[in-house]
């Protein structure tokens, strides 16, 4: 079991201040190729790949761009930089170690869409990434890749970094919007999607760091070849935020197909100290938590779908037996509870109540009733809640009432001893 | 066209519908809290969540656009729960002592909690009380009842242009209100109340003084009078029981003679003196040289507005006091006079469609005599429409009665001030046939009539044709107002109402102004024009009158004296 490195190849390879090192190993090579195609054979290739958005929602990236290159007048091109999910750190890595992979993605992409100008949305607390890119966009701007008649042809387009100021739902691209546009951090309704009023409701193509940093991949070995890695569900390579109770925490690009063991166990050298495996948390604190027997399952997205969720960013988080599956959920959603932007009424009253609840599963002075109350509004939650944030974030408990059902039972049975035992 | 199903029934209707509006066609009843007509979609409180065959999770009503070939359930149990919880949590979170709110059973929150069987709340309650603003004479505003809508926000941002309320916070800690949760008086509010009109509950709401008016009117040493504004007798039945825009004078005076008030009087009449006042003022700034365009004076939503945000363009204000603040002078001047009463002996109550003429009342200028205020108190249509409520009036048993005299002679042209567009159809009434010398062949200016935000009409005065505009809502006076201070302004004459509709949509009439209830409201307005003797404000007898008697003559020394005021700058 090895990495597939593509999108991590140039890591420790070149300085990421260095638009040379990256010049030198072909760097900005695959845009003048691009810039030979029309727009309509880049997007073919997009298609042809079968990549779907990065940032974990899955959609397949040529339909936005076709559905952007449709339309006339302003576009914009997004960044979600925002990586606020817990237990995500690959787009850190992706703009700290090879920043111009991304500048040339997404560069491809504006002129595959026709967009002359662009964001890149920074999570506040990612200062590095921030100053690191900044340069990097100078420095091209000095080369002549951003800018005006960029490689000496007729196409124009800049970027711009902006910073998030510490909200998790601004990697929501509808609240990331608003929060560029500088209004608070609330998503809007859909319809419309960004492709047809996004930001400053202008249509904008908004994509994952990954995705975009894949672009230029797709391009140079064209999609056909790129759609041949992985599996028959998904296709290309996928970082890997691979933390917990693991012996080598990190991150790892592998070709979907992979299965979560060999990610944690080949990769990652296994849980350390001795440990077992009791739970592992895929995709953030928005993901499911899965017992150790269906870590044989693939990365694939699809086959996430018994969880009805999805892989998410990619995070994959080893908790042993030493901790409190309560404990656990009690974080979260107090996380959540707090992230939640308060615009619509599930979520904004939903995790206030579902935190109470799990405090007392956590106090262990729980009913069956309480029980029913936490299903019944974490089912409420995830099918009414307006955007992503709440959709999401009663995975964990939806997938331990299924997987770690003995854990609630037990809880209840100690909560009615204790009662007794009072 | 497309066809879809919905609860197995199919339908057909044209594209661009959402599932809602679909659905309301085909009298199938998917309930809402946020959704109001005419605001945005704002979508935050999923209770009009339904399921769409093949689409995962609910998706809300409001929002979701309905397709060929959609297959949609209302009402299964996974739906029922999902709107019964969203509502528990909503409760959870609202101070809930509904006997204690004045919108008791008048409640969009009770009656949907009601309507969707919750007996129990599962959920303890999660609610941090926090202090009410009181501090301004107008708006109250209760946060622990606040279910965070956004109707207030949006009403206020995207109808009024104000932008002074708005979400803070995120998370259960959302709250409402304006910026620095500072209180209302310290803000640029114009105190228009469409805030308080667009409230699904009571979280905003006009001052109550109701209780202020008992006392007073079971005061033997005090003579308690009334007056009532044109747009409060065509929208008052609403609330007790009757359809939209029945006409209640009659009824109105009789129920209000029940209540107890020595004197009640009609603010038309007042209404027709500033149509003499202001006229003699437009041709007077029109013939000599003065400030034009001229924009009228009587809202004092709009005054609040042009005085917070425009001062620069004050002198284009009418220097005429509003009827109501014209009445309440004349209550203290001309009638004391008249009846040999000390005028600190008479107590006036206005009742009025509007929560900025609370306002308007307290203001300084608005003191001639002892430093008493003019108007003593103002009630909204709901404030009266709760003081019949608690006598037990039967709008349906009680007789009709005319006003009182000498402030009950009025025209129809006094009418239509209810109107937006009608002190404007009222003015030009007057202005042309002074001008002109020559009756006007058809005195309906139809195209200033209407729900439109901006309407304009060309008149000939003298041999010269004017322009004038009429504008209703406040984004549509930023437009108007921006159009002067640049000096590109190709208006003489401009009419402003804060409130959409004009006064007949106000800020303290009825909940529930939409504008279908605003058209039925107009239609009133228009019909009882018609239905007077006298349509023109120069033809009232009464008015002519008192001018011989006590004013001499419109814009005479003595007139400016009493009924007319000037306006300054302020935060």
């Amino acid at each position: 079991m090895k990495e597939h490195k593509l999108l991590t190849k140039r890591f420790g390879e070149i300085d990421p201040f260095s638009i040379e090192d990256f010049v030198n190993v072909g760097g900005y090579e695959t845009l003048k190729k691009a810039m030979k195609m029309t727009s309509e054979e880049i997007i073919y290739e997009v298609e042809a790949s079968r990549i779907t958005g990065r940032g974990g929602a899955n959609f397949p990236t040529y339909m936005k761009m076709r559905a952007m290159s449709k339309e006339t007048g302003d576009m914009y091109l997004v960044c979600n930089a925002d990586e606020g999910e817990p237990g995500n750190f690959k787009d850190k890595h992706l703009m700290e170690k090879d920043p111009h992979q991304l500048i040339e993605g997404m560069l491809i992409s504006a002129y595959a869409v026709g967009a002359n100008r662009g964001y890149i949305y920074i999570r506040g607390e990612y200062q590095s990434a921030v100053y690191l890119l900044e340069h990097a966009i100078n420095e091209a701007r000095k080369h002549g890749y951003l800018g005006q008649d960029i490689c000496g042809k007729d196409f124009h387009f800049d970027l711009e970094v902006r910073q998030g100021a510490g909200a998790y739902v601004c990697g929501e691209e509808f609240a990331l919007l608003e929060s560029i546009e500088g209004k608070p951090g609330r998503t809007r309704v859909k319809p419309p999607f960004p492709t047809e009023a996004g930001l400053f409701m202008k249509p904008t193509l908004i994509n994952n760091v990954e995705t975009f940093s894949t672009l230029p991949h797709i391009i140079e070995m064209s999609g056909e070849e790129y759609g041949k890695l992985g599996s028959s569900f998904a296709s290309g390579t996928k970082l890997i935020s691979l933390s917990g109770n693991v012996k080598h925490k990190g991150l790892y690009e592998v070709e979907y197909g992979t299965t979560i063991r060999q990610v944690i166990e080949e990769l990652g050298g296994g849980v350390s100290n001795g440990q077992k495996i009791n739970m592992v948390q895929l995709g953030g604190a928005c993901g499911p938590i899965i017992p150790e027997h269906l870590l044989d399952m693939d990365i694939d997205n699809e086959r996430f779908e018994i969880f009805n969720s999805k892989m998410g960013a990619g995070a994959i988080i080893v908790i042993d037996d030493r901790f409190d599956l309560f404990e656990i959920l009690l974080r979260t959603m107090t996380f959540f509870a707090h992230e939640s932007c308060g615009k619509c009424a599930p979520c904004r009253e939903g995790h206030i109540q579902i935190v109470k609840l799990l405090q007392k599963f956590y106090d262990t002075k729980v009913t069956y009733k309480d029980y029913e109350s936490l299903v019944s509004l974490a089912n409420v939650i995830h099918e009414t809640a307006l955007c992503g944030l709440g959709q999401t974030s009663t995975t964990s408990i939806l997938a331990t009432v299924e997987f770690f059902q003995y854990y609630y039972q037990q809880r209840i049975r100690q909560s009615e001893r204790r009662e007794w035992a009072l | 066209m497309m066809n879809a199903m919905i609860n197995n029934v199919s339908v057909e209707v044209e594209d661009g519908l959402t599932i809602l509006e679909a659905a309301r066609k085909y009298n199938i009843n998917i309930p809402t809290l946020c959704h109001y007509p005419e605001l945005h979609i704002n979508s935050d409180c999923r209770i009009c969540s339904v399921e769409i065959d093949g689409r995962k999770g609910l998706k809300t009503a409001c929002s979701t656009p309905i397709k060929d070939g959609m297959n949609i359930i209302t009402n299964s149990p996974r739906v029922l729960n999902a709107r019964k919880t969203i509502t528990e949590l909503i409760l959870a979170n609202h101070d809930a002592n509904c006997t204690a709110c004045t919108r008791n059973l008048n409640c969009e929150l009770q009656s949907l909690a009601k309507n969707l069987g919750i007996d129990i709340n599962r959920f303890p309650s999660v609610l941090e009380r926090k202090p009410l603003d009181l501090l301004n004479p107008s708006l109250v505003r209760n946060s622990n009842r606040c279910i965070k809508c956004g109707r207030c926000v949006d009403v206020c941002k995207n109808v009024q242009a104000m932008h002074v309320l708005e979400t803070m916070h995120r998370g259960h800690e959302m709250t409402v209100g304006p910026a620095f949760d500072e209180p209302l008086n310290d803000q640029t509010c114009t105190f228009c109340g469409q805030c308080a009109n667009v409230c699904p509950v009571g979280a905003i709401m006009e001052k109550d003084n109701t209780d202020v008016v008992w006392e007073k009117l079971h005061d033997p040493s005090v003579y308690v009078m009334v007056q009532i504004a044109p747009a409060v007798r065509v929208a008052i039945g609403e609330t007790l029981d009757h359809e939209n825009g029945l006409i209640s004078n009659g009824k109105l005076v009789s129920a209000l003679r029940h209540l107890g008030f020595d004197h009640i009087y009609d603010t038309n009449f007042t209404a027709d003196l500033t149509i003499m006042e202001e006229g003699t003022e437009l041709i007077d700034r029109i013939m000599n040289g003065g400030v034009l365009p001229m924009m009228t004076s009587c809202c004092p939503g709009w005054i609040n507005f042009a005085e917070q945000r425009h001062p620069n363009i004050i002198d284009h204000i009418s220097s005429c006091k509003s009827p109501q603040q014209m009445f309440g002078t004349l209550a203290k001047t001309y009638y004391a006079d008249k009846s040999n009463i000390d005028s600190r002996d008479i107590y006036v109550v206005s009742v009025m469609p509007c929560t900025a003429k609370k306002y308007e009342a307290t203001r300084k200028e608005f003191r001639s005599f002892y430093d008493i205020p003019d108007v003593d108190i103002v009630l909204t249509t709901r404030e009266l429409s709760k003081m019949f409520r608690q006598m037990g009036v039967d709008f349906d048993l009680i007789k009709e009665e005319p006003f009182d005299n000498p402030f009950g002679i009025t025209t129809g042209a006094a009418q239509l001030f209810g109107a937006s567009g009608g002190v404007m159809e009222a003015a030009l009434r007057t202005v042309y046939e002074i001008v002109n010398k020559k009756p006007l062949v058809d005195i309906n200016f139809e195209s200033v009539r209407g729900l439109q935000g901006i309407k304009e009409a060309t008149v000939d005065l003298g041999g010269k044709e004017i322009k004038v505009a009429v504008s209703n809502g406040l984004a549509n006076t930023k437009t108007l107002v921006e159009q002067i201070e640049a000096g590109t302004s190709p208006y003489t004459f401009i009419e402003i109402m804060a409130c959409p509709g004009g006064c007949i949509g106000g800020g303290g009439q009825p909940y529930g102004t939409t504008n279908d209830v605003r058209e039925a409201r107009l239609a009133s307005t228009y019909f009882i024009d018609e239905e007077m003797v006298c349509r023109k404000s120069h033809e009232n007898e009464m008015i002519l009158a008192l001018y011989e008697d006590y004013l001499d003559e419109p814009n005479s020394e003595q007139a400016h004296h009493l009924l007319h005021t000037y306006y300054e700058a302020r935060k």
